[in-house]
């Protein structure tokens, strides 16, 4: 239940990208790209290499501009809102990025507390105290708050990374797989993380991942990328009875064996 | 579904707190929104409302029903303010479920900081300090003598085997260090030997030895000037590339990629950027001998009337072939130096964009301390020979 999200009914939308098209020189990476994310889900977001899952991640946040059609959050149209209100939405989001972004001359408390710094006036030992706190919610040891970002492990560097995303309290996280790179049992401990999260700190979670096993155990509802739109959306049983050829190799290969059984319990 | 009005949950009203007595003790009320964007105005003013609270004896209700949002640093404030009153004295009412959940899940995370470790003494830091200071210098040495160890062994491996020597690499070092820095050494050449010449005429003149000026220009520039002037530049210029494209490449692990692969990062790396400094340092000295000579014999005509022909056969009379190999003889061995401390500092890199923007100061701040050294040692080597 996080302050930004109160007041928002539930399963409203909060994302809602209209015909986004993005491209880069000739090549169009999306086009036309329908998309809602809704209040309080964790949406997962799969797509072969290359089709563009990150660019939407980005085009959303405002890195990459818009070829066409429109993203609108909180109701606002990003294309069209004045500085105030994209300042307000930017403190409302916390990204996740694929290798952790961490700023390397900085320890992870240092880190923490760079959204806070810039954008909130704390006293120092209210900061310390919210980063420590924050630190402990990912599941992270105190010692980790003094350590530099090249000290810590890949999944210690995806935790104190989530730490950041969490800074400020927001409404949405972005989170670029998160669980690349890490072992099963850490891959799995932090789904479980992002879960328990969503549901205290009511988040809403946009999450682009490959992982079969998070889009089972924690995504609500599932969009696949494909010949530059989205091609499916839908809980994963919706996934595993769609008749195309790329979304039938992804949800029913060998490596997918385990998901039909536990879904259809 | 579609177009609910604009939202703003970035919009938020103040947090207040009150207390009021009542009929079991003291009520404290508690409304408005406790976020982390909201709590920084009157984390002031809640100090002196803590103190008197933890200094009441009776029993204290803490009343939520008029809370608003709440988030992790809200719930954390309020964790603080509720720590105040002994857990026997104190009651809380008005929380719903979720707020319920949240003071839960981050009064189940807090922790107690760390005990700050008391450090040693300002006299203990800096002796600690100057040790490592000196145990830096020492294992840079050491660093930089065992890099020139390992570009020794390529180079004799080389000598057996010439094919060894990574020929691509090397001319594309060439042109970096060598063509491109072409202009902006024989500009500042050009500029540097005016202006010696226009000093050199300027006080020459009053002594009416206006002739000697072109003496002056001769053998400074290629003695000194212009090989000290253009390994500074150098240094600036490749050395901080060096240090900064092997460190960034430290950065990435691709140097370990090398070495797994089974292959010499001296050998690919080091070696093609000191043998290609090695040879591009004298050819840059040399333009650099001829465009302050030209920008000296431009001064002398305009300013001190002193015609092209009289200024080359007097600067005839003045230099040797020896003046100037004393001058390009040092080149070789700064060049040495430089791309030695350069690549040395850009292996030390570590995990930090700090790391590297340090080293690659530090690179062209000891490679420029150390042409000034090796043109000492030449000056008594040569003073001593008596060339």
């Amino acid at each position: 239940m996080s302050a930004c999200a109160e007041g928002i009914a539930e399963n409203e939308v909060i994302i809602r990208c209209r015909g986004v098209t993005v491209g880069f020189g000739e090549r169009l990476i999306l086009d036309g790209l329908d998309l809602d994310v809704r209040r309080g889900e964790i949406l997962g977001f799969v797509g072969g290499s290359g089709t563009g899952k990150s660019v939407l991640m980005r085009t959303i946040l405002g890195l990459n501009p818009l070829r066409g059609g429109t993203v609108e959050v909180f109701g606002h149209d990003l294309g069209a809102v004045d500085t105030a209100t994209r300042a307000g939405i930017e403190r409302c989001w916390g990204v996740l990025f694929q290798h952790g972004a961490l700023f390397s001359s900085l320890t992870v408390l240092q880190n923490i507390q760079v959204p806070m710094r810039e954008h909130l006036h704390l006293t120092q030992g209210l900061m310390d105290d919210l980063a420590r706190l924050k630190i402990a919610m990912v599941g992270l040891p105190p010692d980790a708050a003094d350590k530099f970002p090249s000290e810590l492990s890949g999944g210690m560097i995806k935790r104190a990374s989530l730490a950041r995303a969490l800074a400020l309290d927001p409404a949405i996280v972005f989170l670029d797989e998160p669980t690349s790179g890490l072992d099963p049992i850490g891959a799995g401990d932090f789904d479980d993380l992002i879960a328990k999260l969503r549901d205290t700190l009511g988040l809403t979670v946009f999450m682009v991942t490959h992982d079969l096993d998070s889009l089972r155990s924690v995504c609500d509802r599932i969009a696949v990328l494909g010949n530059r739109r989205v091609l499916v959306e839908g809980p994963l049983a919706t996934m595993l009875t769609f008749d195309d050829p790329w979304v039938k190799a992804y949800f029913r290969g060998t490596r997918a064996r385990g998901l039909a059984a536990p879904a259809a319990e | 579904m579609d177009s609910a009005s604009p939202l703003a949950p970035w919009a938020q009203s103040p947090p207040t707190f009150r207390r009021d007595p009542g009929d079991a003790g003291e009520v404290v009320r508690l409304s408005g929104d406790w976020t982390i964007r909201t709590i920084g105005p009157i984390e002031a003013d809640l100090v002196p409302f803590r103190r008197d609270l933890e200094a009441a004896a009776g029993a204290v209700t803490f009343d939520l029903g008029g809370l608003g949002r709440l988030d992790t640093a809200g719930a954390l404030v309020l964790l603080h303010l509720f720590g105040d009153v002994a857990e026997a004295r104190r009651t809380i009412v008005g929380v719903d479920a979720k707020q319920r959940i949240l003071l839960d899940e981050v009064a189940g995370a807090e922790r107690e900081p760390a005990a700050p470790q008391l450090g040693p003494g300002p006299v203990i830091r800096f002796l600690i300090e100057l040790g490592r200071y000196g145990v830096g210098w020492w294992v840079e040495a050491r660093a930089v003598l065992g890099l020139l160890g390992g570009v020794a062994a390529v180079l004799f491996k080389i000598m057996l085997h010439p094919s060894r020597l990574r020929f691509i690499p090397f001319v594309n070092q060439l042109q970096r260090t060598a063509l491109d820095a072409t202009p902006i050494i024989t500009l500042m050449s050009f500029l540097i030997g005016c202006i010696i010449a226009q000093q050199g005429a300027f006080y020459f003149r009053r002594f009416g030895a206006d002739l000697y000026v072109v003496d002056m220009v001769g053998v400074l520039t290629l003695r000194e000037i212009a090989v000290i002037l253009t390994a500074v530049m150098v240094a600036g210029r490749s050395g901080s590339a060096f240090t900064a494209e092997l460190g960034s490449m430290k950065m990435r692990e691709e140097i370990d990629a090398l070495k797994v692969i089974g292959l010499d990062p001296v050998e690919i790396l080091v070696v093609p950027r000191l043998v290609a400094l090695m040879i591009a340092l004298p050819i840059l000295t040399f333009l650099s001998d001829l465009a302050s000579i030209l920008g000296a014999a431009i001064v002398c005509n305009v300013y001190a009337d002193i015609p092209i022909e009289t200024f080359l056969y007097r600067l005839h009379a003045a230099v040797e072939m020896r003046t100037f190999f004393v001058g390009v003889s040092k080149a070789p061995f700064m060049a040495l130096i430089i791309a030695l401390v350069a690549c040395v500092q850009g292996l030390q890199v570590e995990g930090s964009a700090e790391s590297l923007g340090r080293r690659t100061t530090m690179a062209v701040v000891k490679s420029i301390f150390m042409v000034v050294v090796v043109d000492g040692i030449f000056a008594m080597f040569y003073a001593a020979a008596g060339v």
